[in-house]
C-alpha cells in the first residue's frame, strides 16, 4: 500500500528526515513512535507532500507521489489528519465535513454523513455549530470525520490522543480499531506507547529523523532498552 | 434643513455605494483567499467601464444596456484570470511586497493599454433606457437610475451571500480564507480555487465599472481614483468580509455626499479620519478577524551577515563621491539640477529601504514624511518668517515627530494591515494638504520657498545637497551596523526571541519608523529648497509607490539597492517619458523583475558577481 524509501526532508537548512524507509501493507495499522521532535509530524507531512522531500520516494498504491502537489496525493486516496487539527473554525461542522468530501473510490470504504455521525454521535448534536466552540476531543473527531469524507485508502493520523480527556482516548482507540475493521490502512503517530499498543499491529520507532526500530509490539517488548532509549515512558 | 434634501442626499449616497460595494467586495474576496492585496483592482473597474461603454454603443435597447453590463463583468473576469495566471501565479509564494509590486506593474500596463485602445478622451456613459428622467421625492429630484441602483444592490449582496454561505464553492472559499494549505490537503486544487476567486472578484469590479456608467462614464483616471476609496472600504469593513464591505461602502458613500454639502473642504479627510478611527478601535476592521499570520518579517531570502566596507568598497565609494564632487567643473548646470533630483530621490529611497528591509516594516505611505518634511519647511518659511537654515533643520525633525505619531498607531499592526494603515495615514495627510486651501494653498501649493542667498547658486546648492544626502545615507548605514540596527533586525526576524533577550520590540520598531521618517523629511526639505515650491502631489500615493518600486528594482536587501534603483529610475525617466507608452514599458519591466529577478539590480549583480568569483565586489554592493 505504501512504500517509503530513503526519504530526506529539510526545513530550510535543517536536515530533519534522514534516509527514512519503511513499508505499510494494506489493512495494516502502523504506529510511528518517537519522542518530541523526533520527526513524526515531518514524516506525515512528507508523505502528504505538504513538506517536499528533497530526495527519496514515496510509492502509494503503485503510484509515485513524491513531488506531486498535496491535493493530488489526497485525490489518490491519502487522508491526512493533522496534529494541530486545523478545524475551519468559521465553518459549521457540516461545512467542515463538506470541505473534505470527495467521490467514493475503489478499494476504500465509502463514507456517508450518516455513517460518520453514527461513528461520532457527538458531532451530530452540534452539526450546525461553528468549529470554534468545541472541546479538544470533539475537534479531534471532527478532523478525522472530515478526512474520512474524502474516502481515503490510507489514513495518516498525527497524534490523535494528544490533548484529549482519557475517556475520549479510549473511545478514540475503539474508533481506530473499527476503521481498521472497515478495511482502512492507518499510520498513526504517537508518543503514547500504551495507546499505540491498543490500536496498532506494528511499531516503527524514529529518533532524530532516523528509523531505530521496525517490528511487532511483542518484539519491542523483548527489547526494553530500545523503548527506554527512544520513547519517554 | 429640509427633510426632502436630506432624503435626496441619502439616496444619492446609497446609489453611489452600489459601484463601490461591487468593487470592494471583489477586492475583499480576492484578498481573503489569496492573501494578495490586488492594487490593480481599480484597473479592472476601469476596464469594466470601458468595455461596458463600448458594448452599450453597439447593443441596442434595454437588453443591450443591461446585457452590456453583465458582459462587461464577465469579460473583466476573464481578464482578471489572465492576470492571475500570468502575473500572480508565479509569485504566490513570494513575499507580500513582491506581489504588491507586481500588481503595481499591472496598473501601469493596463493604463497604457486602455490609452491605446480607447484613447485619451473621456467616454460619456449612455443613460439607461427607460430610466432617463428623475422622480420627485419630497419635492427633490432623484434620478431614476439612482433608484434602480439602490434596488439592485441588495440583490447583489444577497446573491453573494448565497454563493458564499450556501454553495460548495463558497464553503471552500471560506475554508481557504482560513487555512488554504489544509484545504489543499483535503484534495481541493488550490490553483483553480484561486483562479476562480480571481474571476469572481474581477468580474465584480468590472460589473461595478459598467454599472456606474450612466453616472460617471469612463476615463483613464478612474482606476487610481477608486482604489483608495476601495481600500478604505475594505479596511473599514474588514478584509475578506462581504457584509463589512457592504456596510462600509454605504457608510463612506453617504458620508461623502453629506460631506460635499456640509463640509465641502474636508470630504477626503473625513473618509480617512473615519478609517483611522475604526482601525484604532478595531484594528482588523468592523468584520475582519485578527490575523495571526502576516508578521512583520524579512522581505525575501534571509539577509547575509552584514560586514563593514572592505577596501574595495571604500575605494569605489570614494571614487563615486569624487566623481560627483567634480560634476560642477565638468557638467552643465542642467546636469547639476538633474543630479540633485537623483540624489534627493536616493536619500528618500534609502530611508524607505531602511525601514522596509532592516526594519521589516512594509510602509505604503512613506511619501507622507517626505512631503511632510517639505511642507514643514515651506509652512515655516511662509507663515513664521523662519530663516531658511532653521526651517531646513526643523523639517526633518517635524517629519520625525509626525512619523512618531503615525508610527504609534501603525506599529501595533503587522503585514498587510500595517501597510494599509500607513497608506491611510499618508492619504489623510495628502487630503489635508490638498483641501486646506487657506493654509497649504491646496492644489496651488506653496511657492517662493527659496534657500538663503548664500545657497541660491546652483553649484552651491549642488554641494549642499551632496553633503546632506551623503551624510544621511552614511548615517543610515551606521545605524544598520550599530547595536540599534542589530536589535531592529532581531525584532524583525523573531519578535519573541528578541523580547526574550530584553529588546523592546515595539519601541525599537517605533523608533526606526521615526528615524526613517526624519530622513525622508530631510530629503523633502532638500527637495523644496531646490525647487522653490511644493505641491500636494509630493505626498500622494504615487510618490510612495515610486519609492517602493525604486527600492524594489534596485534590490530590497541592501541599502545600495534603493540608491541604485533611484538613480536608475530617475535617469531612465528622462528618456522613458519621451516614449508614448512609457507606462507599458515600465510596467512590463516591473513584472518581469518580480518574476525573473526578484533580487533587483543589486541583488542580481551580486549574484552574477559571485558566480564569476568576484567575491570582493560583494562588499561594495552592501
Ligand atoms: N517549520 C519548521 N521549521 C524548522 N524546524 C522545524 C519545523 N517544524 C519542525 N521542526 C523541527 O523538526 C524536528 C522534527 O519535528 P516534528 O514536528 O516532525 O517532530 P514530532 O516528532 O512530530 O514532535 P512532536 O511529538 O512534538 O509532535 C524538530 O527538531 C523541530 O524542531
Ligand atoms: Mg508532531
Amino acid at each position: 500500500m505504501l512504500e517509503v524509501s530513503a526519504l530526506n526532508s529539510f526545513y530550510g537548512k535543517a536536515h530533519i528526515l534522514n534516509d527514512l524507509s519503511f513499508k505499510v501493507e494494506r489493512g495494516e495499522v502502523v504506529a510511528l513512535l518517537g519522542r518530541n521532535g523526533a520527526g513524526k509530524t515531518t514524516t506525515m507531512k512528507s508523505l502528504m507532500q505538504l513538506v517536499r522531500p528533497r530526495s527519496g520516494q514515496v510509492i502509494f498504491d503503485g503510484t509515485r507521489i513524491t513531488g506531486l502537489p498535496a491535493h493530488k496525493a489526497a485525490r489518490l486516496g491519502l487522508g491526512y489528519v493533522p496534529e494541530e487539527r486545523r478545524i475551519f473554525s468559521d465553518l459549521t461542522i457540516l461545512e467542515n465535513l463538506e470541505v473534505g468530501r470527495q467521490r467514493p473510490r475503489e478499494g476504500a470504504p465509502a463514507w456517508t454523513l450518516e455513517a460518520l455521525f453514527e461513528l461520532f454521535p457527538n458531532l451530530w448534536e452540534r452539526r450546525n455549530n461553528r468549529g470554534k466552540a468545541m472541546s479538544g476531543g470533539e475537534q479531534q473527531m471532527l478532523t478525522i470525520a472530515r478526512t474520512l469524507m474524502g474516502n481515503p485508502k490510507l489514513l495518516l493520523l498525527d497524534e490523535p490522543s494528544e490533548g484529549i480527556a482519557p475517556v475520549i482516548v479510549e473511545q478514540m482507540a475503539r474508533t481506530i480499531v473499527r476503521l481498521k475493521n472497515e478495511g482502512l490502512t492507518v499510520i498513526i503517530s504517537e508518543q503514547n506507547l500504551h495507546f499505540a499498543r491498543m490500536v496498532a499491529d506494528r511499531a516503527v520507532i524514529i529518533e532524530g529523523g532516523e528509523k531505530k526500530f521496525d517490528g511487532s509490539f511483542s518484539e519491542l517488548e523483548k527489547h526494553p532498552e530500545i523503548r527506554d532509549a527512544y520513547l519517554s515512558v | 434643513m429640509a427633510m426632502g434634501l436630506f432624503v435626496a442626499q441619502l439616496l444619492t449616497g446609497l446609489a453611489n455605494a452600489a459601484a463601490l460595494f461591487l468593487v470592494a467586495s471583489g477586492l475583499s474576496l480576492i484578498f481573503g483567499v489569496t492573501r494578495i492585496v490586488n492594487f490593480a483592482h481599480g484597473s479592472l473597474y476601469m476596464i469594466g467601464a470601458y468595455v461596458g461603454v463600448t458594448l452599450m454603443n453597439v447593443l441596442p435597447g434595454h437588453f443591450g444596456f443591461w446585457g452590456s453590463i453583465v458582459l462587461a463583468g464577465l469579460i473583466t473576469g476573464l481578464i482578471g484570470v489572465v492576470i492571475e495566471m500570468c502575473v500572480l501565479r508565479p509569485v504566490y509564494k513570494a513575499p507580500e511586497l513582491f506581489q504588491l509590486v507586481a500588481t503595481f506593474g499591472v496598473i501601469l500596463v493596463i493604463q497604457d493599454l486602455a490609452l491605446m485602445i480607447w484613447g485619451a478622451e473621456d467616454k460619456l456613459g449612455p443613460r439607461a433606457p427607460g430610466l432617463k428622467s428623475v422622480v420627485r421625492i419630497l419635492g427633490e429630484p432623484v434620478p431614476q437610475y439612482d433608484l434602480a441602483l439602490i434596488a439592485i444592490t441588495p440583490f447583489i449582496l444577497f446573491a453573494l451571500w448565497w454563493l458564499i454561505t450556501k454553495t460548495r464553492v463558497g464553503i471552500l472559499v471560506r475554508a481557504a480564507t482560513q487555512d488554504r494549505e489544509m484545504v489543499g490537503a483535503l484534495g481541493v486544487n488550490q490553483a483553480w480555487l484561486f483562479t476562480g476567486v480571481f474571476f469572481l472578484g474581477s468580474a465584480l469590479a468590472g460589473l461595478g465599472g459598467a454599472i456606474q456608467l450612466p453616472k460617471g462614464g469612463a476615463d483613464l483616471l478612474m482606476d487610481l481614483n477608486i482604489i483608495s476609496a476601495v481600500f478604505v472600504v475594505v479596511v473599514i469593513g474588514g478584509m475578506g468580509s462581504i457584509t463589512g464591505a457592504f456596510l462600509a461602502s454605504v457608510l463612506i458613500s453617504v458620508l461623502n455626499v453629506f460631506g460635499v454639502t456640509y463640509l465641502p473642504q474636508s470630504t477626503l479627510v473625513l473618509m480617512y479620519v473615519v478609517m483611522a478611527v475604526v482601525l484604532l478601535v478595531r484594528p482588523y476592521g468592523l468584520f475582519g478577524r485578527e490575523e495571526k499570520a502576516g508578521e512583520h518579517g524579512q522581505v525575501g531570502e534571509p539577509d547575509r551577515p552584514i560586514r563593514p566596507f572592505g577596501k574595495m568598497g571604500m575605494a569605489l565609494t570614494s571614487l563615486l563621491l569624487l566623481g560627483l564632487a567634480l560634476v560642477p567643473f565638468l557638467g552643465s548646470s542642467f546636469a547639476q539640477v538633474l543630479i540633485v533630483d537623483i540624489l534627493i530621490f536616493c536619500l528618500f529611497a534609502a530611508s524607505l529601504q531602511f525601514i522596509l528591509s532592516t526594519g521589516g516594516l512594509v510602509s505604503f505611505g512613506h511619501a507622507l514624511f517626505y512631503g511632510g518634511g517639505a511642507y514643514a519647511a515651506a509652512l515655516l518659511m511662509s507663515y513664521a518668517d523662519t530663516p531658511m537654515e532653521v526651517a531646513f533643520i526643523l523639517a526633518p525633525i517635524s517629519a520625525g515627530l509626525l512619523a512618531l505619531v503615525v508610527g504609534w498607531f501603525c506599529i501595533r499592526l503587522s503585514g498587510v494591515y500595517f501597510a494599509m494603515l500607513t497608506l491611510a495615514f499618508s492619504q489623510l495627510g495628502w487630503s489635508l494638504v490638498f483641501q486646506w486651501n487657506e493654509v497649504t494653498g491646496g492644489d496651488d501649493g506653496l511657492v517662493n520657498i527659496w534657500p538663503s542667498a548664500w545657497l541660491s547658486d546652483t553649484t552651491t546648492y549642488y554641494y549642499f545637497a551632496l553633503v546632506f544626502v551623503t551624510a544621511g545615507i552614511l548615517f543610515l548605514r551606521h545605524v544598520i551596523h550599530a547595536p540599534f540596527g542589530y536589535a531592529l533586525r532581531a525584532a524583525r526576524d523573531s519578535a519573541r526571541q528578541a523580547e526574550a533577550t530584553g529588546i523592546d520590540v515595539r519601541k525599537v520598531q517605533w523608533m526606526s519608523f521615526a528615524l526613517a521618517g526624519a530622513i525622508a523629511g530631510l530629503a523633502g526639505a532638500l527637495f523644496v529648497f531646490s525647487k522653490g515650491s511644493i505641491f500636494p502631489n509630493e505626498l500622494q500615493i504615487s510618490k510612495s509607490f515610486d519609492a517602493l518600486i525604486v527600492v524594489f528594482l534596485g534590490g530590497v536587501k541592501t541599502l545600495s539597492g534603493g540608491i541604485v534603483g533611484a538613480t536608475f529610475l530617475e535617469g531612465a525617466k528622462d528618456w522613458l517619458i519621451r516614449l508614448e507608452y512609457w507606462r507599458l514599458v515600465l510596467g512590463l519591466v516591473i513584472i518581469f523583475v518580480v518574476i525573473i529577478a526578484p533580487d533587483g539590480i543589486v541583488g542580481t549583480l551580486r549574484r552574477l558577481g559571485e558566480r564569476l568569483g568576484l567575491r570582493r565586489q560583494e562588499e561594495f554592493m552592501r
